[in-house]
């Protein structure tokens, strides 16, 4: 049986040799197939003695395993080197730029939006919304400020014009809101005490330079129960500025000052420090005025239909652009209302940049692209 | 309101110092805005005496001096004339700054002669207006030491002063309030009443008392106008910003700045007969001192004569009747006006004066005769002359206002315990009498108070005196608890704009203001009422923005112009629609221009197209919650609409918005020369799912049944839509097919020119077993015939 060994010995070594798959089959096909070298030798053993069919049956068998394993083995290595030689032509330059992509910005006026919410939705606070354009005594004279009212004259009111068959008058027209401070009213004429309202709005004034523009952005702020003091005033605004800048603590003082619907009035500042490049909110000798409030008006509480005997409160203004400025270093107000995309795209934020208080109120939308 | 610390310390007794002043003023409610102090510029300038005095030996004007500063002996080249041997006066070294010029001073050559300083004016140092000479100090000045301690300077404080204090519209008024903070002694005010000489020829009837409940008039006659106003008053009234004009006109702007008290003079030779304060009539004419012509009407109050109106009441002087370099007698009115009368005059007709700011916040009701006291006293002594008798209609004793407090609100209201004994003693301070009526006290205010109405105003009083930040901070209890912060209208706002910005948009803010002429194109065909602004502050701001797409436009094209092609802008904002409360919708609006990108290497970048918007469009409505699956599309988007290129998102008859290209004659008003792509969505009009609806979401049944995906091509009309198609196609079976595509659409060869070819792939899911190639085959036949038969498509061959 020196024949089985030569055969193993020259097709093993064929298949070891054999560098391309398809050689490998024809090898394959040469010896197992059908009219195979191995096939022909197994026809044989029917024409043999027990004995020796036996034991040529073995060799075979074992020489048929042998041949399987190293025409598998090969296989193998073949398709191995195949795949290695396609990656290799498929190789790509990984350094050329990805497909353009367009991240979006959100607004500064919306992003502090979404962030005073975030703040005063803790502290208990719900949102409420009201017209832009409003009636004068929501505007006016249901917040203490009847018609020949000094403080009238100070906001520099929009009208809007009659029908074209009725002169203008002034004393009725509507008006678009010079403040927020409507929204006390209509507040108090919808909802009972307790009352934890803010409500944020577009607002108008005549009044055109780098800190005023004709629109900007208001948020008003009301507290009406039985037990709420000027002192809760105080704590209530010093937890909103402190969480707003992110700071652990932030120098505030309070001035005095006049507001019809308020009694008494106050403005609120917080410590800076200004320098000719920079403003640095919480820290230096500067202040910088940020908010007006007060104690609610007995007048304003009977204008809402609320007993001023028995219910007491506070409510303050604040700008939501001015705290945008503020925050967010951004030096004109102007700018805000131009649409251009340079400064939205530089001002503005990452459309996954939700504001809260558990993540952080700002920056939490990643890296801006 | 202006005033200098010196005008200050008439009223005031005081040690303390300019910060302590302006810090207590801020702390008390009156807002310091500014401090100017001429000093902080004086930096360097020293007192000097002149040696050596001789002349330039090239000018027959300069002089050549020795400049001794008692440490130094300096050269200096000096052009002023009153220049002479001994004179002390302020001397500039070389490197100071000279405030006039803002300039620093360096070593100079005038003609040959080096000059290593400068002897300066008045003016040069801006501490005042002479510049005839340079200044001249007494002989006995050390030198050496700093100008400003030798010159007479005088610190400009400005107060913003909130519209309830009026009588700090008065130098003397913030005296008070300061020495009332504790700050000083208010120096009693002393005003002597000037002797009688005559009766007045000129008398006074008030005929509307109501209006005018005081008036005071003094005729003074042999009066020089063309007098120096004192160095003095015309200082103070320089330094606040007030020209000075003539002693008469001078006298009465000081008064109203010292005592918040308005006065007017009349040329009396001028006037006809007697003075009458009466109303006015319709139209009747009136020319004023800004010399602007006035008709004036029955709600306006006149100071005549038998000639008519000479005087609007509380308001501005006639041009006609006022005092000029040559008056001689002079008639004195020092009245009380209603401030709501003053008020309403002077917004009516527009007419802003010092003045009327007085009179219509809070004149003090018993300072006419002081007011016409001291006018008097101080034109005799200015200008010469004689006063008659005073004439006084109406009378000063009307009551003060009054309020009651009670010292349990301190701890109740503020949330600080302040004893019934303080509160009493800074009302003292106040100048309010008090009077305790068993656990409240009365206080009655001083007649110089207009704001005290209520036990608010007495509060505001005690707090402001303690100091707002005595009282300790308590933060808010946490004993509400908020279900949702924001309603759910609200909410979704915010996830709209998150969702535009994710799809690549910038979010913007415009006015809520457009322009009129902009905005035609854009109302809606039911839209009647066009709300215009009656004072725009520009012409082009005139409209309440009908639609916020002429602003978006305008952005587009402003970035266009900036170079940037492909602008991609959205805003969520208020749309009006009517001029009253409440008829406006916040809706989405985007637009789209140029390309989806910038052209790269991986060309993906293509133009804007209506299936961008429309998309856009539709996640809009799906942020809000909305019926985001099964939009109605219809056709007949608004005519600033490409009338092919666009649609309408419908809920049933409730439109949601629409999607598009604009109109191309529309995007070429605006400039813009490419495609526009723009969507709206009305917010407002996008049903909330029902707040009851559950928080479980739909139970997930998964079918164990493999499902087969059919394609199929229709053959229908152009004009046949792509959604008929689909509803047909989906409807063919409710209970197998679960998805309808559209994945191929072909017009062109092959196919008659009105028709198109649709391709759907059908998906059918068996709930039960596997389907048959014959349910398959019963299944598609069903699609077949109601395509056909809805839509008259035939199966593509």
């Amino acid at each position: 049986m020196n024949d089985i060994a030569n055969i193993e010995a020259n097709i093993l070594d064929k298949i070891k040799d054999c560098t391309d798959l398809k050689s490998l089959e024809d090898i394959r096909i040469s010896v197992l197939g059908k009219k195979g070298i191995l096939t022909e030798n197994m026809k044989t053993l029917a024409q043999m003695e027990e004995q020796q069919r036996i034991e040529t049956a073995k060799k075979l068998n074992i020489l048929k395993s042998h041949i399987e394993e190293a025409l598998g083995l090969q296989k193998n290595i073949l398709q191995e080197r195949a795949l290695n030689e396609q990656l290799n032509n498929e190789r790509i330059d990984v350094t050329l730029p990805i497909r353009p992509e367009i991240q979006g910005r959100i607004h500064p006026v919306s992003k502090i939006y979404e962030e005073v919410v975030a703040i005063f939705g803790a502290l208990g606070f719900e949102v409420a919304n009201g017209p832009d354009i409003e009636d004068q005594f929501h505007n006016f004279n249901a917040l203490n400020m009847p018609l020949n009212h000094p403080a009238r004259q100070m906001q520099d009111t929009f009208y809007i014009n009659h029908d074209a068959t009725v002169p203008f008058d002034m004393e009725k027209a509507y008006v678009v809101r010079t403040h927020t401070s409507g929204m006390q009213i209509r507040t108090m004429e919808k909802k009972r005490p307790p009352i934890r309202i803010i409500a944020p709005g577009r607002t108008y004034r005549s009044d055109f330079d780098a800190t005023h523009t004709p629109m900007f952005h208001q948020v008003e702020g009301l507290v009406i129960d039985k037990t709420t003091t000027l002192a809760h005033l105080k704590g209530c605004l010093y937890d909103f500025v402190k969480a707003f800048f992110e700071l652990d603590e932030i120098p505030v003082r309070y001035r005095p000052s006049y507001f019809p619907f308020t009694e008494p009035s106050a403005e609120m500042d917080i410590g800076c420090l200004k320098t000719k490049t920079e403003l640095k909110i919480g820290a230096g000798n500067d202040w910088l005025e940020i908010l007006g409030c007060g104690m609610v008006h007995p007048n304003v509480l009977k204008a809402g239909g609320i007993d001023p005997d028995e219910y007491q409160g506070f409510a303050f203004g604040v700008g939501l652009d001015r705290l945008a400025m503020l925050k967010y270093g951004i030096p004109d107000l102007r700018t805000f209302f131009e649409s251009d995309i340079r400064w939205l795209k530089n001002y503005g934020f990452a459309p996954l940049d939700f504001s809260s208080l558990t993540g952080g109120l700002s920056n939490n939308g990643g890296q801006t692209r | 309101m202006k005033l200098t610390l010196s005008w200050l310390k008439e009223h005031l007794e005081t040690e303390a110092n300019l910060k302590t002043i302006t810090e207590t003023l801020t702390k008390i409610g009156l807002e310091v805005e500014g401090v100017y102090n001429p000093a902080e510029k004086l930096k360097g300038f020293i007192t000097a005496k002149a040696e050596n005095v001789r002349m330039h030996p090239d000018s027959d004007h300069l002089h050549v001096l020795t400049v001794n500063t008692g440490s130094e002996q300096l050269q200096v080249v000096c052009g002023a004339p009153n220049v002479k041997e001994g004179l002390v006066g302020i001397f500039a070294p070389v490197g100071t700054n000279i405030p006039c010029y803002n300039e620093v001073l360096k070593v100079g050559k005038i003609r040959g002669v080096e000059s290593f300083g400068m002897m300066c004016s008045e003016k040069e140092l801006c501490v005042g207006e002479d510049h005839t000479g340079i200044i001249e100090l007494s002989q006995d000045t050390h030198l050496g030491i700093p100008a400003a301690d030798v010159l007479q300077i005088d610190p400009v404080i400005e107060i913003a002063i909130t519209p309830n204090r009026a009588e700090c519209l008065g130098v003397r008024g913030v005296a008070r309030d300061l020495a009332a903070a504790g700050l000083g002694t208010l120096k009693p005010l002393q005003i002597k009443k000037s002797e009688v000489k005559f009766e007045s020829p000129i008398k006074v009837k008030v005929l509307c008392p109501e209006e005018c409940p005081t008036y005071v008039g003094r005729y003074i006659k042999n009066v020089n106008n063309k007098a120096q106003t004192p160095k003095w008053m015309k200082d103070r009234l320089t330094a606040i910003g007030l020209r000075s004009i003539s002693p008469l006109v001078d006298i009465t702007n000081y008064i109203n700045y010292d005592l918040a008290r308005p006065l007017h003079v009349f040329d009396a030779d001028k006037l006809k007969g007697d003075i009458q304060v009466r109303m006015c009539h319709n139209n009747e004419h009136f020319v004023a001192l800004d010399e602007k012509e006035y008709d004036l009407d029955t709600l306006s109050l006149g100071i005549c004569d038998d000639e008519g109106i000479q005087c609007l009441g509380g308001i501005m002087g006639g041009l006609s009747k006022g005092c000029s370099e040559d008056t001689k007698n002079v008639f004195l009115e020092c009245a009380l006006f209603k401030p709501s009368c003053i008020a309403r005059t002077g917004r009516k007709f527009g007419i802003e004066s010092d003045s009327r700011y007085r009179y219509e916040r809070f004149v003090d009701p018993k300072s006419n005769i002081l007011g016409s006291d001291y006018a008097t006293h101080l034109i005799l002594e200015i200008c010469g002359g004689e006063a008659s008798d005073v004439m006084i209609e109406g009378h000063e004793d009307a009551p003060s206002m009054s309020a009651y407090i009670r010292p349990s609100r301190m701890k109740s209201f503020v949330g600080m315990d302040i004893s019934a004994e303080q509160i009493i003693e800074i009302l003292n301070h106040l100048g309010f009498e008090t009077i305790i009526e068993g656990d409240r006290i009365k206080a009655i205010a001083p007649s110089w108070r207009g704001d005290i109405e209520c036990e608010q105003d007495l509060i505001e009083e005690v707090v402001r005196m303690i100091g707002l930040d005595e009282i300790q901070p308590i933060s808010l209890p946490h004993d509400q608890f908020v279900k949702q912060t924001l309603h759910p209208a609200e909410q979704r706002i915010i996830t709209v704009k998150h969702e535009l910005a994710s799809r690549g948009m910038y979010e913007t803010v415009t006015w809520s203001f457009t322009s009129s002429k902009l905005a035609q194109a854009f109302h809606k065909n039911n839209q009647t009422d066009i709300v215009l602004i009656e004072n725009p502050i520009s012409a082009d701001l005139d409209e309440m923005r009908p639609s916020i797409l002429p602003n978006l436009l305008m952005g587009a094209k402003n970035n266009i112009s900036h170079g940037y092609n492909n602008v991609s802008l959205f805003e969520v904002g208020p749309e009006f629609y009517g001029r009253e409360p409440g008829a406006e919708l916040t809706v989405a609006t985007g637009i789209r221009v140029g390309l989806t990108a910038d052209k790269d290497w991986t060309k993906t970048s293509r133009p804007f197209d209506v299936f961008d918007v429309k998309a856009d469009a539709l996640s809009v409505i799906a942020a809000a919650k909305g019926p985001y699956e099964n939009p109605q599309i219809t056709t007949d988007a608004p005519s600033y609409y490409h009338p092919g290129r666009s649609g309408t998102i419908r809920l049933g008859k409730n439109v949601l918005g629409f999607f598009g290209e604009l109109h191309p004659s529309v995007s070429r008003a605006f400039g813009i020369k490419g495609r526009v792509m723009v969507f709206e969505v009305y917010l407002d009009n996008v049903p909330l799912p029902r707040e009851a609806s559950s928080k479980v979401k739909k139970k997930l049944e998964l079918s164990a049944f493999q499902s087969v995906t059919k394609d199929l091509a229709f053959v229908v009309d152009k004009k046949v839509s792509a959604a008929a198609v689909l509803s047909a196609a989906k409807n063919a079976d409710r209970n197998f097919i679960t998805d309808v595509r559209v994945f191929d659409l072909y017009e062109g060869e092959n196919l008659a020119q009105d028709k198109k070819s649709i391709a759907i792939s059908v998906v059918f899911q068996p709930s039960e077993q596997t389907f048959t190639d014959k349910d398959i085959e019963n299944l598609m036949n069903k699609v077949i015939v109601t395509v056909s038969k809805n839509t008259g498509g035939e199966l593509r061959a």
